[in-house]
């Protein structure tokens, strides 16, 4: 299995409120699952037998989705979920995850929001391949459809993963405009070339999904590398002329560390799964050939 | 039972919500965010046009203002819209030093182009993905600044005093529920709490809004008392994707961008729906039109017209829309490149929300509320496309300082019911508000347990009492919805008034589909009484917080509707059938919503068209 799902649950929200009516929250906890599980057992079976039949009926998708919850029994074995959900044209494979939720089962778990590519927050693991669930169209895709969350991260729940580590990462290389040079006035701009701006657009365009770093074989090997899209933030202020070449030489300098850039063995795998098509792998070289260009002006 | 403690607290993590956080730090607040994404999902990063500033030779916050209160209908007071204008350029260019990557012209200076129902084009953008990159470059600040963010906590109440009026109340906080731990823990706010929750476009069917926008922060303030505001003013945005709702920028038709009908018709011109400004007519006209064309057997596979870019050149649609070929293919299967996409109208955002002054504050002390959640008002009945990101950041920023204790000018708009103001009338052919019952706890109806009121309980009545009570009523709430083993599912009550609010109260609203809608969400309360959250688990919960979010969606789409029967005119977004015109002498007066624990109560302030030098006279509105 790609996924690791090693994972301790930690209690302090229990030794935090002991005083209060939480403290019975296990046996009670227990004893609630355990009714619904058997008051929902026959319903569930006639919903999916409804379900059966029209996906019969119709043009369906088999979708096998990956299925753990750390404290629902039956769910903290992880397993796969067989879903057939009735094929419309145009469907997304986060159209068919939430008809298959809203139709056979509630408790199947994923984040999404926007529906068009620019949250950031349907990163999966579709057919061996990370993807945007709302970018990908299910006509593009190998039945049956296997869909679990992103390697190289620790699963919450279900297609839900930590993104801590991610968002750690991003956040260390310093991810804010910095400069010496700004204008005095309140109304005056800081001139930026048009050429300049065109050098950092594909840059900004990270929405932080995370597809990257989990495609990244260093990244699952180093868990201090800083990873395609933190270089890639830092690439965005370094080649940003706003910022002045003090600011470059100090940009270059942290992603020069031990971590940084110089751990990227140019597989491109990052570039090939980016959702915006930005150039990760491009931009890690560039900042190379910088980092040796300054190293050399500095010798 | 945790608390967390902070000088201020602000809901949500969108354009507004960064940005007051921001400003309530930079006067020296402990500030923290709490909200149910983490902050770059937020869907301000959805936003694709850009900001109205007057920041050129030429042009001027007064022309800006004029068109601001042209475009509203002479619906939006005088006040907020000469803040608006007078503040956007500095707060822009605030932007630019914070490093946004606008787009840039060939002097370095950043880009500005023309946009609907502009007389200047003020329209400062980057690309077609200007939320995005405002968004980015806000939430880079809060990294520099190191404000505590708790992310994937849903908000689930106020905590707010219980005097009889809601003018003589004080927020002292927030319930929140950890989505990732299910915890539900307080967060008391010594100074005050904003609100900035963003959209409500999931009352409809059809929206651009995310799944997250959901109104959680009109439900919440109206539930503990503020009025809520013109709230059946709903933009209908003209450009969006057929199958999906995804937003094609006006942009589009501001670089040139024509719309056709199924005889290759420009109708906005050759049918006369706006002769002079045709495309870049105010979107409620566009809108109409597209509609109308369709209703009349003239759209394509009668639902919808074509919106053609192909004539400005793959260069320059590179260049200033390449997001938009993106969001063609990628959503509809279209290469605009090659061919016209397809369009038609869908919900895209609220004018009405949460009564506040120009400072953002509400009627109740420590409670604010900024961006399109909040209503001061800036858009009256129709909102100008670019200046939805001049008001986050604006009134965001405003309410930050405030709530953090810095100097702020009076306000002019008076909030609650003080000053002038009188009661109204609406006849509903069904009771709105809770449903009367003393064990529905989900509903909230009865007690005022469930939704967060304050019970007459003994208490101490100190702020950190009101809080935990509020935590001690959200955690019934909690343990009553996971408890319940059988009822109706949350998904089925959403869709059921999602559906019912875009077939009646949607672009053309005529008072028997009115009617009818109010009967379907009561159907939906009646329902929600019964409502039960099939997954048991405490770990990431996303059935338990759409069910919260469910009942917030039933509040709203009761409210709106409740507005769109009572106002017997046409004005801006809002088309009556059986009233077709503007009728300034009994209408020039926002529509006020009181919930009124659970009775809701109409009544009407009137619009402040006295601006700080001149009187915007009401004109006939025409493109």
């Amino acid at each position: 299995m790609s996924t690791q799902i090693e994972r301790e649950r930690e209690s302090e929200t229990e030794t935090e409120s002991e005083a209060d009516a939480v403290t019975e929250l296990p046996s009670a906890q227990e004893a609630r699952m355990r009714k619904k599980a058997e008051a929902r057992a026959d319903r569930e079976e006639r919903a999916r037998e409804e379900a059966q039949e029209r996906a019969d009926a119709e043009d369906s998708y088999h979708l096998k989705v990956f299925r753990y919850d750390p404290e629902v029994e039956g769910k903290m074995e992880p397993r796969f979920d067989d879903f057939h959900v009735p094929y419309e044209s145009g469907m997304t494979v986060l159209d068919a995850l939430i008809y298959a939720r809203d139709t056979f089962d509630s408790s199947l778990t994923f984040r999404h929001s926007c529906r068009q590519a620019i949250c950031g927050s349907d990163a999966l693991f579709v057919n061996g391949s990370q993807r945007l669930g709302c970018k990908t169209q299910l006509s593009d895709l190998d039945q049956p459809v296997r869909i679990e969350p992103l390697p190289h991260s620790e699963v919450e729940k279900d297609l839900v993963v930590d993104m801590e580590h991610f968002y750690d990462q991003m956040e260390s290389v310093e991810p804010y405009f910095q400069t010496n040079d700004l204008p005095e006035g309140e109304l005056e701009e800081q001139r930026q070339t048009p050429e300049n701006r065109e050098k950092v657009k594909m840059s900004t365009r990270c929405i932080w999904c995370g597809a990257c770093m989990s495609s990244c074989n260093i990244a699952a090997g180093d868990n201090e590398y800083l990873g395609p899209a933190a270089i890639n933030k830092a690439y965005r202020f370094a080649m940003d002329e706003r910022e002045g070449e003090d600011m470059k030489q100090h940009r270059l300098n942290i992603i020069e560390q031990e971590h940084g850039v110089w751990r990227c063995q140019t597989q491109f795998s990052c570039t090939n799964v980016c959702p915006k098509d930005i150039p990760l792998t491009e931009h890690i070289q560039e900042l190379k050939r910088e980092a040796v260009k300054s190293n050399l002006k500095f010798w | 039972m945790s608390i967390y403690e902070h000088d201020v607290i602000v809901v949500g993590a969108g354009g507004a919500g960064l940005r007051a956080a921001i400003a309530a730090q930079e006067e020296g607040a402990d500030v923290a965010i709490v909200s149910k994404l983490h902050p770059v999902r937020s869907h301000t990063g959805a936003a694709e046009g850009g900001i109205n500033a007057a920041l050129r030779d030429g042009d001027s916050w007064q022309d800006h203002a004029y068109d601001t209160m042209k475009g509203s209908d002479y619906l939006a007071d005088a006040p907020a819209v000469e803040t608006l204008c007078t503040e956007s350029p500095k707060e822009t260019i605030q932007l630019e030093h914070w490093g946004m990557a606008f787009s840039r012209d060939d002097d370095g200076r950043v880009s500005q182009r023309p946009f609907g129902g502009l007389s200047f084009p003020r329209t400062t953008y980057a690309g077609a993905e200007t939320g995005h990159q405002l968004l980015h470059t806000m939430y880079q600040q809060l990294v520099k600044r190191g404000i505590k963010v708790y992310d994937e906590w849903h908000v689930m109440d106020l905590a707010v005093t219980d005097e009889e009026h809601p003018e003589e109340r004080t927020c002292h906080g927030v319930v929140g529920y950890d989505i990732q731990q299910g915890e539900v823990a307080g967060f008391r706010a010594r100074d005050g709490v904003i609100v900035a929750t963003g959209g409500l476009g999931q009352v409809f069917d059809h929206t651009t809004n995310a799944v997250a926008n959901t109104g959680d922060g009109v439900a919440m303030a109206y539930r503990a008392g503020v009025p809520i505001e013109d709230m059946e003013f709903v933009q209908f945005h003209p450009t969006t994707l057929p199958s999906t709702g995804v937003l094609i920028t006006e942009g589009v038709r501001g670089e040139g961008g024509i719309l056709y009908n199924e005889e290759s018709e420009r109708f906005m011109f050759e049918y006369g729906y706006a002769s002079n400004d045709g495309e870049l007519a105010s979107r409620d006209v566009v809108a109409r039109a597209e509609l109308t064309e369709v209703n009349e057997g003239r759209g394509v596979d009668d639902e919808y017209v074509h919106l053609d870019m192909r004539h400005l050149g793959e260069e320059r649609i590179i260049d200033r829309l390449e997001n938009i070929v993106h969001l063609s293919e990628d959503f509809e299967g279209v290469d605009p490149l090659e061919e016209p996409m397809p369009v038609k109208p869908g919900q895209h955002y609220a004018m009405g929300g949460i009564e506040t002054d120009e400072n953002g504050e509400t009627c109740i002390a420590g409670l604010y509320a900024a961006g399109e959640c909040a209503c001061a008002s800036v858009h009256g009945s129709n909102r100008l496309g670019g200046n939805a990101l001049p008001e986050l950041i604006i009134f965001g920023a405003r309410a930050g300082r405030h709530a953090a204790g810095g100097d702020v000018d009076e306000a002019e708009i008076p909030t609650g019911k003080r000053g002038e103001y009188e009661p109204g009338e609406v006849d509903t052919p069904v009771e709105p508000g809770a449903v009367a019952s003393t064990d529905a706890v989900a509903d909230g109806s009865g007690e005022r347990a469930a939704d967060g009121g304050v019970t007459a309980e003994t208490g101490d009545g100190s702020p950190s009492d009101v809080l935990e009570r509020a935590v001690e009523r959200q955690r019934t709430r909690i343990e009553w919805l996971l408890n319940k083993d059988d009822g109706i599912q949350h998904a089925e009550i959403r869709s059921d008034v999602q559906q019912s609010m875009t077939a009646n109260v949607n672009v053309f609203r005529e008072e028997e589909g009115l009617k009818q809608s109010l009967r379907d969400i009561r159907e939906a309360r009646e329902a929600y009484r019964d409502v039960f959250v099939k997954d048991p688990s405490r770990t990431f919960n996303t059935d338990l917080v759409q069910t919260l979010e469910t009942r917030n969606v039933l509040d709203l789409a009761e409210a709106i509707t409740l507005g769109a029967l009572a106002r017997e005119e046409f004005r801006g977004a809002h088309w009556r059938a059986e009233f077709q015109e503007r009728r300034d002498e009994d209408w020039l007066k926002h529509t006020m919503l009181s919930w009124n624990d659970g009775t809701p109560e109409l009544w009407y302030r009137p619009v402040l068209l006295e601006g700080e030098s001149k009187e915007y006279e009401p004109k006939v509105r025409s493109y």
